[in-house]
């Protein structure tokens, strides 16, 4: 009988060789003459036993990891393929502590199935929550969101229902669908694991915004920096209008979604909602003024829905199981889960799905297990280039967008990249403004012209000059970004560069009694 | 056929077939990197033209992209990562060891052509850090070490 043998597509994966480790087991195998399937799985996100190859046993799926090329001759030697004894032996994949110990909802497929086998996704659930969406009315669909709770995933936390409301209630003959999918924040990969992992769940969660809304036609807004993505999707894309879940009467219901991926072109400012959509209208990214707001006029003038891929890909599970379901995890404010994704110097590092309510402390130590160098932990910024840095005394905040709001911190995306104390705060201060400077639209002059001041008077701060000066100037120049930009890359950026002057004084060379401000 | 009227040629046949898709500009520009590595400026009037916009337009576009170049790359690019993610695992000193290595800097190219360097923000591989990329592959937890053996072997496919 043949036996199946899992190794993931995912590119941090195949960033440390699973491709080769894939091909070495296919030619081995080969060469012991022993019948295998070999799956390309998503990845389970436990990065630090990648490349993770499965096999299947009788007893569930045993996990062998990290393996590399000159690991699968001992492997066979072993007959993993039988579940045989190895080094690398890990056990029951679904035993494992890290996965185990998680709430995957919006994850639940991802890593199990084979990402663009429409098969697998349909016997795992999938379109589940489409079947259900095609049997109700636009404004249950909307209340079923509404009632989840479900918060704008990419950083903003903005209700998903009442947005998707507006455009259901904003007469247009034509409307839009764009997921969000230009994932800059450093410390983030949620959004690629999921567009690599399992791209029929934003593709189904994208079909159902359009359903509930009334728009026909949808664009995923992908970073370029993101090929494997960019395939997968186009895959699964392709795969969805074959059998009918895409196209001109979805279903046989009549209804109709259409669905393109388009690429951006290396401009973070593209991951602003009004900028992405003056790029996809092939113009400078440059950043619109609020109002009017996107679910009102967004692209070329129509009511247009903005998500962020997790918050896409969040709706088919609420569509499927209901509302109160989902809403049913978390904390607070912050209702369902939260895919976290820990990063930088850390040993475990990995997708982390939990409902809201865990601390950050739990997050880097039970999950974490500490610094990956062995060092003590000294900064972690959480929610991307335009979150503050926090220091140990604020790692017990609930990972909850207003707890994090009240300590003048930031969830965001989920992003939580660690840093050992090693690291030079106002460097990373200095570099925070350079790339405000780098990628800022030009736009506003806070912005434009701020974070160039600002990279130039940190630089003057680590030099030592005149920090009597200095230090207030920079702080006035913060408020100037923060109150005076046009959108959050400006009026964020203060966020970490504060952060660090304020809780890491010494980096700028100053100590904390003249800091005090 | 000359190098510029190969340009044209294959300018022509883009917008041809793109033109008329809603916002075609940005896919336009894409594919048009795609075939000739970059966005010869020379390429401009016949874009401009296709899409009706002016001239002034279309660059305006070009120069406001990272990743759009209108200058010809070497024969690899390397796009390394400069993000925080990278940063905090050791990306400081394995961009000095790259630029000392290959004897440029970020936005140069070597001078037998064969590689250019540029920064990038994220490849969302901070799981793996750090990350960077050579044409579509991506490697992850680069070393000094780990960098000179991939460099060797892309230039030994060269």
């Amino acid at each position: 009988m043949s036996i199946t043998i899992f190794v993931p597509c995912d590119s941090s994966a195949i960033s440390i060789g699973a491709d080769r480790v894939a091909a070495a087991i296919v030619k081995e195998a080969e060469q012991r003459s022993i019948d295998i399937q070999l799956i390309r799985n998503g990845s389970r996100g436990l990065f630090w036993l990648e490349p993770l190859v499965e096999v299947v046993t009788e007893t569930g799926r045993l996990a062998y990891g990290p393996v590399q090329v000159s690991d699968v001759a001992s492997l066979f030697d072993a007959n993993f393929v039988q579940g045989g004894a190895h080094p690398l032996l890990l056990g029951l994949t679904e035993e494992l502590e890290y996965l185990k110990k998680q709430q995957r909802l919006t994850f639940a497929r991802i890593g199990i199935t084979d990402p663009v086998s429409l098969d697998d996704y349909l016997i795992n659930d999938g379109y589940r929550g489409l079947s259900n969406a095609l049997n109700q009315s636009q404004a249950d669909i909307v209340k079923a969101v509404t009632d989840s709770g479900l918060r704008g995933r990419g950083g903003a936390a903005f209700p998903t229902g009442i947005k998707w409301n507006t455009v259901l209630g904003t007469p247009s003959e034509q409307k839009y669908i764009i997921c969000n999918a230009d994932e800059g924040d450093s410390g983030t990969f949620s959004d690629r694991m999921v567009m690599e992992g399992d791209p029929f769940v934003l593709i189904e969660g994208m079909t159902i915004a359009g359903i509930a809304v009334g728009a026909n036609q949808g664009y995923i807004y992908l970073r370029v920096e993101y090929p494997h993505a960019h395939k997968a999707l186009n895959t699964a894309i392709e795969k969805a209008y074959q059998a009918g879940y895409l196209g001109d009467n979805i279903q046989g219901s009549g209804k109709t979604f259409h669905l393109e991926v388009r690429l951006g072109a290396g401009a973070y400012i593209c991951g602003e909602e009004t900028s992405l959509m003056e790029s996809l209208e092939g113009k400078r990214g440059l950043v619109r003024f609020k109002p009017p707001l996107p679910a009102i006029s967004g692209l070329f003038g129509k009511p247009t829905v903005v998500n962020n891929v997790i918050s896409l890909a969040s709706v088919p599970i609420i569509l499927d199981k209901g509302g109160e379901y989902y809403r049913d995890f978390g904390m607070g404010r912050s209702r369902g889960t939260l895919p976290l994704q820990l990063a930088g110097n850390i040993k475990h590092a990995g997708l982390v799905e939990l409902a809201f309510g865990m601390t950050l402390r739990e997050l880097l130590y039970d999950f974490g297990g500490g610094s990956a160098s062995g060092r003590p932990i000294k900064a972690v910024q959480v929610g991307g280039p335009l979150g503050a840095y926090l220091p140990e005394a604020q790692f017990d905040t609930p990972l909850d967008y207003e707890a994090f709001a009240a300590n003048w911190t930031v969830l965001g995306h989920g992003g939580v990249v660690v840093f050992d104390d090693t690291a030079d705060m106002a460097q990373m201060a200095r570099y925070n403004m350079e790339f405000c400077a780098i990628e800022s639209c030009g736009k506003c002059t806070p912005c434009r012209i701020g974070s160039t001041r600002g990279y130039e008077v940190i630089d003057n701060i680590i030099a030592g000059q005149e920090l009597g000066k200095n230090i207030p100037l920079l702080r006035d120049l913060c408020n100037t970004l923060l109150n005076g930009s046009l959108c959050a890359l400006g009026g964020m950026t203060p966020y970490p560069v504060l952060s660090a002057l304020n809780h890491f004084p010494k980096d700028f060379g100053i100590d904390e009694k003249a800091n005090a401000a | 056929m000359t190098e510029s009227s190969n340009i044209q040629v294959t300018v022509q046949n883009i917008t041809t077939a793109l033109k008329d898709k809603t916002g075609a500009l940005l896919p336009i520009l894409h594919a048009i990197q795609d075939a000739l590595g970059y966005v010869p400026a020379e390429s401009v009037p016949a874009v401009a033209n296709a899409l009706r916009l002016s001239r002034a337009e279309v660059h305006g576009v070009i120069s406001f992209y990272h990743y759009f170049r209108d200058t010809p790359p070497g024969k690899h690019t390397i796009h390394l990562c400069r993000a925080e993610s990278c940063q905090a695992m050791g990306g400081k000193d394995l961009e000095n060891h790259i630029k000392t290595r290959l004897g440029i800097d970020f936005h140069e190219t070597t001078a037998d052509g064969k590689f250019s360097l540029e920064p990038v923000y994220c490849l969302g591989n901070c799981a793996c850090s750090p990350a960077m990329q050579i044409g579509n592959e991506i490697y992850g937890r680069v070393t000094a070490n780990s960098f000179d053996t991939t460099i060797n072997e892309t230039e030994a496919l060269a």
